[in-house]
């Protein structure tokens, strides 16, 4: 059969048509689109979550063990026993470390040497969100910086921008130096970062975050957009510092500092 | 023609090659996978339906869990409502694997079979395998 150039046109317009309506009566997800998706009606909801940590509630050690052990318990962060290797959310480092530039040589002995409770900021201007190529890292509506490792190509362009630490690198399987993994939460894989994500999937149940329900009142989470919210009143009633506040990042992470009673009376006595 | 042997040579070469996901699977043709469904929380369910028709499941199911893990993860939104307007938590750790937690003889023997290793188990815990 022979056929010229304007049939033959014809004909493969008519075939690229049907294996359009052939794609489309095939096409997957026609339950999908009948489907819906929705928050949890339990989810706790702000327009910017943030947190105030209480310096003068961490005394013993013991303190600070329990507000990091929870995190790491539930969200199955690994152990490996070497500062190499180290994953970590929440973790404690020294005024020197956390607050770079503001020692000085005659602040309280106390305060000097005193681990500060430290995670990543949740910044409401992340530089690690801009850098990140995948958008892995993003942010969501309700302040959160968030991670998606199912995304994380592991580039550590976001451990590069952070300024505070706040994210690690898994170097090695994180699963054989888990000692009780949580069934219900995943581990990470080798290759991907990771950092606190103000604990997304216990607000969505409508639990408050893990370090803060084991830390008997010395960490406080809430809406700071919120003027009724705990999180205002104790900034309104405390003085309060954020980690490297002139970088601009904005940190939602708010430091209640520990100054001896004995300074701050003698402090009033000379006014 | 000049170098017929070694042109005659280089085709077989490259047949050989070209052939070799064929007879390096000749002989381990195993049969049709059938994938259990009997896990006590399976047994126990009244109507014993997965969150969309099983058709749509076998053939759709990575689909749904590309879904699902977008919409949870980077939306916020962990509450699926399937066709017939049912409630799910959108899990494949504690939903999905709940029901189905004879991985071994749901997941991996078609998985197996297609020579597909999804690697969602790198980091979601499988279940233990329970006994029935
Ligand atoms: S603390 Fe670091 S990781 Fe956390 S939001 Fe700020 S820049 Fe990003
Ligand atoms: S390491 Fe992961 S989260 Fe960080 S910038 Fe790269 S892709 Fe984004
Ligand atoms: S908010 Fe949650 S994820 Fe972040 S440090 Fe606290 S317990 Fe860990």
């Amino acid at each position: 059969m022979s056929m010229d150039r304007r049939e033959f046109l014809k004909i493969a317009g008519f075939s690229t048509i049907g294996i359009g309506v052939g794609w489309i009566l095939s096409r997957p997800g026609e339950f999908l689109e009948a489907s819906q998706f929705l928050q949890t009606k339990e989810l706790l909801k702000a327009k910017q979550w943030a947190m105030v940590v209480d310096m003068r509630r961490f005394k013993t050690e013991e303190d600070y063990r329990k507000v990091i052990d929870a995190c790491h318990k539930i969200h199955n962060v690994p152990d490996f026993g070497n500062p190499k290797d180290e994953i970590k959310w929440i973790w404690a480092d020294t005024f020197e470390h956390a607050f770079p530039g503001q020692e000085n040589e005659f602040m309280p002995e106390s305060m000097k040497h005193k681990p500060f409770i430290l995670l990543c900021n949740h910044c409401e201007n992340p530089p690690c969100v801009r850098v990140c190529p995948t958008k892995a890292t993003f942010k969501r509506k309700d302040g959160i910086t968030m991670q998606d490792l199912h995304r994380c190509i592991g580039c550590r362009y976001c451990m590069a921008a952070c300024p505070f630490g706040a994210r690690s690198f898994n170097y090695r399987d994180p699963r054989p130096a888990i000692k009780e993994p949580n069934p219900e939460y995943p581990t990470r894989m080798i290759g991907v970062v990771e950092k606190c994500t103000f604990c997304e999937e216990r607000l969505a149940k409508g639990q408050i975050p893990a370090c803060v329900e084991a830390s008997n009142g010395a960490l406080t989470f809430g809406d700071i957009a919120d003027p009724n919210s705990e999180v205002r009143r104790l900034l309104n009633t405390n003085y309060t510092i954020r980690r490297k506040a002139e970088l601009g990042t904005r940190p939602v992470v708010y430091y209640i500092l520990d100054i001896p009673t004995s300074v701050v009376s003698g402090g009033e006595s000379n006014a | 023609m000049y170098d017929g042997g070694k042109i005659l040579v280089g085709i077989v070469i490259f047949v050989l090659f070209a052939a070799f996901p064929f007879y390096n699977n000749i002989g381990k043709v195993s049969a049709k996978p059938e994938p259990k469904l009997d896990t006590p929380v399976i047994q126990q369910l009244s109507e014993k339906k997965c969150v969309e028709p099983k058709d749509f499941m076998r053939a759709e199911h990575m689909q749904l869990l590309n879904n699902w893990r977008d919409f949870a993860i980077r939306e916020g939104k962990r509450v699926y409502i399937n066709s017939e307007g049912k409630e799910f938590k959108i899990s494949l750790q504690n939903t999905c694997m709940n029901c189905h937690s004879n991985k071994k003889e749901f997941c991996d023997k078609c998985h197996n079979y297609a020579a597909v290793k999804p690697y969602c188990w790198t980091c979601h815990i499988e279940p233990k395998e329970k006994q029935l």
